[in-house]
């Protein structure tokens, strides 16, 4: 009888785990932007450290899986690096949580340090094919772009783009620490990432002359400002309003400073 | 009884349901889009022609690199070694197969692809270095199962080639081999399988660009990473156009083992069957997949690639 | 006897020649599969400390440890076994003790065959779409080991069919002729026999799911929690995802490498125990 007790024992299971398994009442799942992930879990890992009672997962899955998630329901807090599409708009509530500057990379040993947004733009669709044509030396640009779904990319879509497609010859990586491995690795590439996650490994490029800080990021400066948003389902409640209030009080917005975020717009 | 169904039925319930979410979509952009050149799902264009390219050639790619080198090894464990040197490497080789993908695509990531960018030109993440990759993944696959073929052809074969006067080269040459090429076929086809639904460190090195590669140090986009890549946020006609993938992927991978079926079962009814079933035991030991890209069906030996 | 006359090389030339050739490529092949595992050991290895395996991560991984990562790879695994093997047990007892040869049983064994051939990013995508979305389990540990489940159902029914298969005929004409009925000579004879094999295959799906990727981020998660999950609707990261994760943000080069150490020397300790236990099985029955 080992098999049907074996099988017994997994019904039971299963059913004693569906039973008393609930997600606990102050469970909350973020989801969504990768860019935003790794903020979203110090700023859980600090949240939970003052209130053990909250278990919080930060998922990634790229910012319009963040806006899928929130919609149906499978996280209660979607993440989302870039601004909503109407639709999106009309389907859940957006909260700002902070601001973050989009940063042009290349690899340190590249002399160029300044690009306007429409060589950007030239660059990004191929119609610029060679460091020469923008002060650097002849070679291919290798370009590296985000996955579709990705709010960094629906983001440089947005402000740079100007409706012209990025090149299909583009590499796509599907997360920030790709592009800035691959930016630091290859002396004719160039990419975007957030601005905290740029490091010794690679070079920020000046965008109109603009350098990324915080002075030009806060006044709006620097063209290519984000807003990091908390989307929920309705106006946000419970564990997830606490989470967010949290997150925009005086402790969450410290811990964004500290890893190169940057407060949303004072309204 | 009920559990026997289990299989088929889980079977059923997974192509059931991706046939339901993506043949729809199939039929509503119609054949001509959906195997176009034009990937915008924005726009509402599924082409995945040059998926289907991607795939191929990196597949293809695996294959040239893995089989030569897969089968030498094969030849040389399972013929010209001594039996010390077998047990000793074929665990070693099946340790390897048990290794996630994205360990071996995080060394590609690191060794492999400033090699190329700096060897060869290019990006360096490209078909090429997938395809290395690849080739390395599905050497256990290849070498476990055709070490198998290898083993089950009778000794009286070779007994009877070196009574003739014929060297170990040419005895493995015109009779080992010809005699085991159906398991030889099959180790290679399920080595194709295995390729062709790695996913994980395809992503990694291959640059993932939707164009035609022209030379192998272009990027290129597999069907596999496709669907990784969008799956996250697809909705509505999207989200089908990824299980349109899938039932393609699905296609591919069915006929492929469908093909290996049959070239095992030639083989199986033509070498004398094996004593004990101990030696089907083993058999099924070596044959259990491992880790994540299609084992290929099991029954025959071999060891499968994670 | 050399049948070509006007052969340039003799065959004994030919065979050192090819020889050589073929070595030289199994070095090749054997340097550069060593390669890659002394690669990951060498730099992982050093940071696999007590305090990396028991501490909860820090910091989004770059510093502590794995522990809670540990617990919940275990968990999906577990998990996963636990309802392949009843259910593949359930399937090979049918198919070899209870029906001959027949339609029915070649397309269990062709589903089951299909099975196995399914890329892990189909399974990932079913799993997401119908666990995850459909059925509203979330990214958790249930969907994770669910879709795992399906994917080691194949390794299970297969190694079972052929333990089972290789238990004498005897043994069970004997328990007959006692007196036991089929379903008495089947649990008290035939599966305790079976066992080792069984276990076999048990320890070997665990090993694929251990290295599974793919299907497992889109369904049991990425999320990294200092604690360790509680229940089967908690998500979880496993240390194969933790390793993609740490190698691709660039989190910890270190932690990533000591994670793929750990999973490196798992695989070693399911194979090598698979490995005895078969030889013990097969020793048996010699």
């Amino acid at each position: 009888m080992r098999p049907l007790v074996a099988r017994a024992l997994v019904l039971a299971g299963l059913l004693g785990a569906l039973g008393c398994g609930r997600k606990p009442a102050t469970g909350l799942t973020l989801a969504g932007s990768t860019s935003v992930q790794p903020f979203a879990e110090k700023w859980a890992e600090a949240f939970q450290a003052k209130n053990p009672a909250v278990e919080i997962h930060v998922q990634g899955g790229g910012s319009t899986a963040g806006v899928k998630a929130a919609v149906t329901g499978t996280a209660q807090i979607g993440m989302c690096s870039r601004e909503l599409k109407p639709d999106e708009a009309q389907a859940v509530t957006a909260t700002v949580v902070a601001r973050d500057g989009e940063t042009m990379i290349v690899h340190p040993s590249m002399p160029v340090n300044d690009l306007t947004v429409d060589q950007l733009r030239k660059i990004y669709s191929r119609e610029t094919t060679s460091w020469k044509e923008v002060g650097g030396p002849d070679r291919r640009i290798t370009v590296v772009t985000r996955e579709q779904g990705s709010g960094a990319r629906g983001a440089f879509e947005d402000m740079v783009m100007n409706g012209k497609q990025i090149t299909s010859a583009a590499l796509v990586q599907d997360s920030q620490g790709a592009v800035r491995q691959m930016v630091s690795t290859d002396p004719a590439a160039i990419g975007y990432v957030s601005h905290g996650v740029v490091d010794s490994s690679v070079k920020g490029l000046r965008l109109e002359g603009v350098e990324p800080n915080e002075e030009t990021i806060v006044s709006g400066r620097y063209p290519l400002v984000r807003p990091f948003l908390f989307l929920t389902k309705g106006a946000p409640s419970g564990a997830a309003k606490e989470f967010i209030d949290w997150v925009l009080g005086p402790e969450g917005q410290a811990i964004g400073r500290k890893e190169g975020l940057f407060p949303p717009a004072k309204q | 009884m009920l559990l026997a169904f289990s299989s088929i039925t889980i079977l059923a319930l997974i192509t059931l349901f991706i046939f339901r979410e993506g043949a729809p979509l199939m039929a509503r952009v119609g054949l001509g889009n959906f195997f176009s050149t034009e990937w915008r799902p924005g726009e509402g264009l599924f082409g995945i022609s040059l998926m289907i390219v991607g795939s191929t050639v990196v597949t293809f790619g695996a294959l040239v690199l893995g089989v030569p080198f897969g089968l030498a090894c094969a030849i040389v464990l399972a013929e010209m070694a001594p039996d010390r040197a077998r047990t000793l490497l074929k665990p070693v080789i099946e340790i390897l197969a048990g290794i996630p993908s994205v360990v071996y695509g995080f060394i590609g990531i690191v060794v492999l692809l400033p090699w190329i960018r700096s060897n060869l030109g290019g990006p360096g993440a490209s078909a090429l270095a997938a395809s290395l990759i690849l080739g390395i993944m599905v050497l256990p696959t290849i070498i476990g199962i055709s070490i198998d073929a290898l083993q089950a052809v009778p000794n009286s074969y070779r007994e009877a080639s070196l009574a003739m006067g014929a060297t170990r080269w040419q005895t493995i040459r015109r009779v080992v081999l010809p005699a085991a090429r159906s398991g030889l076929v099959a180790a290679i086809i399920l080595g194709m399988g295995r390729a062709v639904g790695e996913t994980m460190a395809v992503i990694m090195v291959a640059g993932n660009s939707v164009q035609m590669p022209r030379s192998p140090l272009d990027p290129v986009r597999t069907l596999t990473a496709n669907i990784a890549l969008e799956m996250g946020y697809a909705a509505g006609d999207h989200q089908a156009a990824l299980f349109a993938t899938g039932i393609v992927l699905f296609a591919i991978i069915m006929a492929l083992n469908t093909v290996a079926n049959l070239a095992r079962g030639r083989r199986v009814k033509r070498a004398t069957a094996p004593a004990a079933g101990a030696e089907d035991l083993q058999a099924a030991r070596d044959d259990a997949p491992q880790g994540e890209s299609p084992p290929g069906a099991p029954g025959v030996t071999g060891t499968q690639r994670p | 006897m050399s049948t070509a006359v006007r052969r340039r090389v003799s065959p004994r030339q030919a065979q050192a020649l090819v020889s050589v050739l073929l070595w030289a490529m199994m070095a090749t092949t054997v340097l550069v599969l060593a390669f890659i595992i002394v690669f990951v050991l060498q730099r992982g290895l050093p940071h696999v400390t007590w305090e990396f395996l028991s501490q909860p991560p820090r910091a989004s991984g770059r510093e502590g440890g794995v522990w809670p990562i540990i617990v919940g790879t275990l968990a999906v695994t577990l998990f996963a076994v636990a309802i392949a093997t009843p259910l593949g047990l359930g399937t090979a007892i049918y198919l070899t003790e209870f029906t001959r040869e027949n339609r029915f049983t070649r397309m269990v064994r062709f589903g089951a065959d299909s099975l196995a051939g399914v890329p892990s990013i189909i399974f990932g995508l079913f799993g997401f779409v119908f666990f995850v979305i459909t059925l509203g389990f979330g990214w958790s540990i249930l969907a994770g080991g669910l879709t795992l489940a399906f994917m080691v159902l194949p390794t299970v029914i297969r190694t079972s069919e052929e333990a089972i298969k290789a238990v004498p005929a005897g043994y069970r004409e004997v328990a007959l002729t006692l007196g036991a009925t089929k379903w008495q000579s089947i649990v008290k004879v035939v599966l305790p026999s079976a066992l080792p094999g069984i276990v076999t295959g048990v320890i070997l799906g665990m090993g694929r799911s251990i290295s599974e990727t793919a299907a497992v981020i889109f369904t049991a998660g990425s999320s990294l929690s200092q604690v360790v999950p509680t229940s089967l609707f908690d998500g979880t990261r496993t240390l194969s995802v933790h390793f993609y994760q740490l190698a691709r943000e660039g989190i910890s080069a270190e932690k990533a490498y000591a994670s793929a150490a750990v999973l490196v020397l798992s695989i070693l300790v399911i194979n090598v125990s698979a490995y005895t236990l078969m030889n013990r099985f097969i020793r048996r029955y010699r």
